[in-house]
């Protein structure tokens, strides 16, 4: 199932809904990319509370997908994991150390607001 | 009682050898369990009686009105258990005096002790009725001795895993109770760390951090590890595993509490820290935790507050 983007200038807002294929992780990548350039949006919040299972695939690709949007002065916050799911992405050395997290949407929203306005930062 | 048992047997069965009128096991057993049943008031009594001449009185502990129930009840769940081969009655009742057992109220030593001296009775009755015939004695005792046996494991067994369960949960209590996570302010929460970390300790201690991040809304973690002995590398693993798994939920993660010492470790084993953000002791890591918050403590009575340092 393709992840819905939700617009909420000046960010965008991607909502995982179910569990992701690969294919979905690239149509995620490729809408977010293409809707942060025509909306001009400052950040990304990409919300995968409803996720319980994060492998490696997962987490490159969000880690890639930050880096990219960061290219475009974008900054990327992953809200929401679950904390089992955090527990077994660390055993699995998959800690996502570039990437700012938040716990929920709310929070990812907050910082983003917080920030000052320019280029996106380096993560934590 | 026992070497006399066993010697009885051991003639027994070089008689049993060239006899080929034994009676079947099933029809003795049945005629035992009758007399066993037939004389049981009497041999109750002596049970009783044997038990407070001795130092195995476990009815002490017992209410009076249980006092008179409760030998009925093994008395009668013992022959059960030989009548029918089955022993859910031993287990059953040897399960309600371990749980006595395990809260202090009955010793144990006493409970087994009165076992025995069931045994014991059962086996002298058991003599005098076969006095006359030795060779129906021995298939008596050979029908007889494997249960008792059985019902003394069974008895034993239920007090082992009763004071197992008990000791299994006081570690449990006292593992949650070791590593509690504290709310100083809003958004955020301190984790004192203290004794042995070992891998499983860490899991659990990760779990009730972001159980607690959840629930509390934390942004900031400080982690002091003051009443932490020795960190190696292992240690030290699963500090950054704590701290990386924190990170996932959002939150910042400030290590406090490295002392000298420890610090000389990680350096010397050549331990990466450098990802986590430390800080010497908990007053300053909370002082950095507030300043990540927006916090400012001002002291309202700037006369009566200490001097900073002092």
């Amino acid at each position: 199932m393709p992840v819905p983007i939700l617009a909420q200038a000046p960010y965008l807002i991607a909502s995982v809904q179910s569990a992701l294929t690969d294919a979905d992780l690239i149509g995620l990548q490729n809408g977010l990319l293409d809707q942060a350039k025509r909306r001009r949006c400052r950040g990304v919040v990409v919300d995968v509370t409803a996720l319980d299972v994060m492998d490696s695939f997962s987490t490159r690709t969000l880690q890639s997908l930050a880096a990219m949007l960061r290219l475009r002065g974008v900054e990327t916050v992953i809200a929401g994991i679950q904390p089992n799911v955090a527990m077994a992405m660390v055993q699995l050395g998959l800690s996502m150390p570039d990437v700012r997290t938040a716990l929920d949407l709310d929070e990812g929203l907050a910082y983003l607001q917080a920030r000052p306005h320019g280029s996106a930062g380096r993560g934590q | 009682m026992v070497s006399v048992t066993t010697t009885a047997k051991t003639k027994g069965s070089v008689s049993r050898n060239g006899d080929s009128t034994a009676v079947s096991p099933g029809t003795l057993k049945d005629e035992l369990v009758a007399y066993l049943r037939q004389d049981r008031e009497k041999l109750r009594g002596e049970w009783v009686q044997a038990m407070t001449a001795s130092d195995h009185l476990w009815l002490d502990s017992l209410t009076s009105a249980e006092q008179q129930l409760e030998p009925v009840k093994i008395y009668d769940a013992c022959l059960d258990c030989l009548e029918s081969g089955n022993y859910r009655g031993a287990k059953e009742f040897a399960e309600r005096m371990a749980r006595r057992a395990a809260v202090g109220v009955m010793s144990s030593e006493r409970f087994l002790g009165g076992m025995l001296k069931l045994r014991d009775v059962y086996g002298h009755s058991l003599f005098r009725r076969f006095l006359k015939e030795p060779d129906r004695l021995n298939d008596a005792l050979g029908v007889f001795e494997p249960v008792v046996n059985q019902i003394l494991v069974i008895v034993a067994m239920a007090f082992i895993t009763e004071r197992e369960r008990v000791m299994h949960q006081q570690q449990e209590a006292i593992r949650e109770l070791s590593t509690p996570v504290l709310q100083v302010r809003d958004g955020l929460l301190i984790l004192p760390i203290i004794g042995l970390i070992d891998s499983d300790r860490a899991r659990q201690l990760t779990e009730q951090l972001l159980d607690a991040i959840r629930e509390f809304r934390a942004r900031v973690v400080v982690m002091d590890i003051t009443g932490v002995a020795a960190v190696d590398s292992k240690v030290a693993n699963h500090l950054i595993q704590t701290v990386d798994a924190a990170r996932l939920l959002g939150t910042t993660v400030i290590l406090t509490g490295v002392s000298p010492a420890t610090a000389q470790t990680i350096v010397t084993i050549g331990v990466d820290l450098s990802r986590i953000q430390t800080v010497g002791d908990l007053q300053g890591g909370i002082d950095l935790a507030d300043r990540l918050l927006g916090y400012r403590v001002i002291a309202a009575d700037p006369v009566a507050a200490p001097a900073p340092g002092a």
